[in-house]
């Protein structure tokens, strides 16, 4: 019982994060149509901005984190300016191989300015665990999940309230008619960008503190977003929540009870069974936007 | 040299050659191809192996993406079927003239399993379940320790006909040249038959093929056959090739250059394969001179030689995308029509 209730803890923490990275998957994919294989890359270049201000300059945790967003929101504007915006009107491919060749020169700049060895990072959670009942919980795994989730209610209310969300709720819409209704779509989809990257930047952040360490190994976050997007819907907020948290869990699970039978690696595997599964029953995922077309 | 398009006739529309001198030209170039091991090192030899391997292989996936307009990430786990059936059928003693096409057969089964998704999904949703297929066939890889080694790998014995092992890079060198004209003539011809022209017209639009006759699920699922034959050939290619493969011979990474081959070399074309296939596959030899030679006066180079090969080809890909989105073909199609009429090209 202990084992199980510890397995739903850590999957939840895990589960949260990848919510968090896979908030960035939707919010590019919904404004622009854009599936990001990048994702990945932003987590890596926002821990790392924010462990070389950190380590480099010395400079204070909450300074090292303002610079990382700031340094994440520009990102994310260039990437938009530069390499997206000549694809629009592309096929498919083309859009999925340019965001492959981005992910490409990141890694590659984080490479080649700090190396492939792990990093130990500036700032880590306390590791004395805090006892719910008898039940030891990591107070790192309590505390990224409680911020993810003040996280994930303020992204809520700046997409149901906030005169941009709702500008980029109605580009999500209909890029035609929100442009006829005055809004620019191009602004829309360089705002995404940079959601994209400070939400990625901020899982990367909580992840390395949660590890204690960063290195190129981050970047297979960016692929597991993949399954949650899609058992949540490619298209909906509130399915990447969900779909994080379950993807989470049940990685955990299968990983924790199917481990011993199979010889290890199940927990890597398990997110893309399932992945394969809902595609095969419901291929626009739990929440997502039903386009029915028969051939 | 022709100067025009003067054709009386269908056959001479269909011919896969029009001009004598593309004949004699693709002659040339043949006979200077088997002559290469004559003037190549050992290194350069290892080299044409491999473009040869991934000249294949992009083929393959061109048939897939270019032609039929399936997006497939999963190559690196079809290349990993090819070459692990090819180790196991090796090790308990089947010659090499019945691994390499059983090795092909059985990669295009796998390859039509993963394709029945593809009766419901297109687009980015087929590109997200080929991946899932990646990371599937991965972990078979690594668990099925009996036929597979697991993590540690199994090795390969060279090919041998009789008496005669393909056991040295210049044996090896004809066996892969030869494999890789057959399946380019294999290829060009397939587009002038009612299966290609099938997966050109699914490839177009899906709606209009059906409404045509086509039936889209059935070519669809030869389609990723045909596809995954090619890539399974090269996998088995390339097990003889690296004599020792272990699951991580066939990370993502190989399906991202492939993808790249084709985009950069053109979607939908046979010389776009080729050429884009040249093109990755030289890339970082290319830069592994150009490094070696400043080395010298910028030994900080060298350190970065990994990190370097990585942003080099992610910049080519974003700059090919930006600046020649139809890849090298369409820029060779060009400069032939300037020199067709060339100098009253107007």
């Amino acid at each position: 019982m202990e084992f199980l209730l510890q397995l739903v803890v850590n999957g939840l923490a895990v589960g949260s994060i990848y919510a968090l990275v896979a908030l960035g998957f939707v919010v590019i994919y919904k404004s622009s149509g854009v599936l990001n294989f990048a994702q990945g890359e932003l987590l890596l270049v926002g821990a790392y901005a924010f462990f070389g201000v950190a380590h480099h300059y010395h400079a204070p945790l909450w300074a090292a984190l303002l610079v990382a967003l700031v340094f994440s929101i520009v990102l994310g504007l260039l990437i938009e300016r530069l390499i997206l915006r000549p694809m629009i009107g592309e096929p498919v491919i083309s859009v999925i191989m340019v965001t492959l060749g981005l992910a490409g020169i990141l890694r590659a700049v984080v490479q080649g300015i700090w190396g492939t060895d792990t990093r130990t990072f500036p700032t880590s959670f306390d590791t004395t665990p805090f006892h719910l009942g008898t039940l030891p919980i990591a107070r790192g795994a309590l505390l990224s999940f409680v911020i993810v989730a003040i996280l994930l209610v303020l992204f809520s209310l700046f997409f149901r309230t906030s005169r941009h969300g709702i500008a980029m709720r109605a580009t999500a819409f209909s890029q035609q008619v929100a442009l006829s209704m005055g809004i620019s779509v191009k602004r829309i989809f360089a705002l995404s960008w940079s959601i994209a990257a400070v939400v990625s930047a901020l899982g990367g952040i909580l992840l390395g503190a949660l590890r204690g360490g960063i290195d190129g190994s981050l970047t297979t976050l960016g692929l597991k977003a993949v399954p949650v997007v899609i058992l949540g819907g490619l298209d909906s907020i509130g399915g990447a929540i969900v779909g994080g948290l379950v993807i989470g869990l049940i990685e955990n699970l299968a990983g924790g009870y199917l481990d011993p039978l199979l010889g290890g690696g199940v927990k890597e595997v398990a997110p893309f069974v399932v992945l394969v599964v809902i595609l095969m029953i419901k291929p626009y995922g739990l929440f997502g936007k039903v386009r029915i077309e028969r051939v | 040299m022709r100067c025009g398009d003067f054709r009386t006739s269908y056959s001479a529309d269909m011919a896969i050659f029009d001009s004598t001198f593309a004949r004699v030209a693709l002659v040339v170039v043949i006979a200077a191809l088997a002559a290469l091991p004559l003037v190549g090192t050992i290194y350069w030899l290892d080299v044409a192996n491999r473009v040869g391997i991934a000249v294949i292989a992009a083929m393959g996936l061109n048939i897939l993406t270019g032609y039929t307009g399936q997006i497939s990430l999963g190559n690196a786990a079809f290349m990993a079927v090819g070459g692990y059936t090819t180790a196991a059928l090796a090790a308990r003693g089947v010659p090499f003239y019945l691994t390499v096409p059983l090795a092909g057969a059985l990669t295009a089964l796998v390859g039509m399993i993963f394709a029945i998704p593809s009766l419901r999904l297109k687009g980015l949703y087929l590109a997200i379940a080929t991946l899932a297929a990646h990371f599937i066939v991965a972990f078979v890889v690594v668990h099925w320790e009996k036929l597979t080694g697991g993590v540690a790998g199994i090795t390969v014995e060279p090919p041998r006909l009789g008496g005669f092992a393909f056991d040295s890079d210049h044996r090896l060198y004809y066996l892969i040249l030869g494999a890789a004209i057959g399946h380019l003539f294999f290829a060009k011809n397939l587009f002038r038959t009612r299966v290609g022209k099938a997966f050109v017209a699914i490839r177009d639009h899906d709606i209009s093929a059906e409404v045509m006759g086509v039936e889209v699920f059935r070519y669809k699922v030869l389609a990723f056959g045909v596809s995954s034959f090619y890539v399974g050939i090269a996998g088995s290619l390339f097990a003889y090739q690296a004599r020792l493969i272990s699951p991580e011979s066939f990370p993502l990474d190989v399906a991202i250059d492939q993808l790249a081959m084709i985009i950069i070399g053109g979607l939908g074309t046979v010389m776009g394969s080729i050429l884009g296939a040249m093109f990755i596959t030289l890339l970082p030899e290319v830069l592994r001179l150009v490094t070696g030679s400043l080395g010298h006066t910028f030994p900080a180079l060298v350190h970065l030689f990994a990190s370097l090969k990585l942003g080099v080809f992610g910049l080519t890909i974003v700059l090919f995308l930006i600046f020649e989105p139809d890849g090298m073909a369409a820029r060779w199609r060009r400069i032939k029509a300037y020199w067709k009429l060339y100098p009253f090209s107007y």
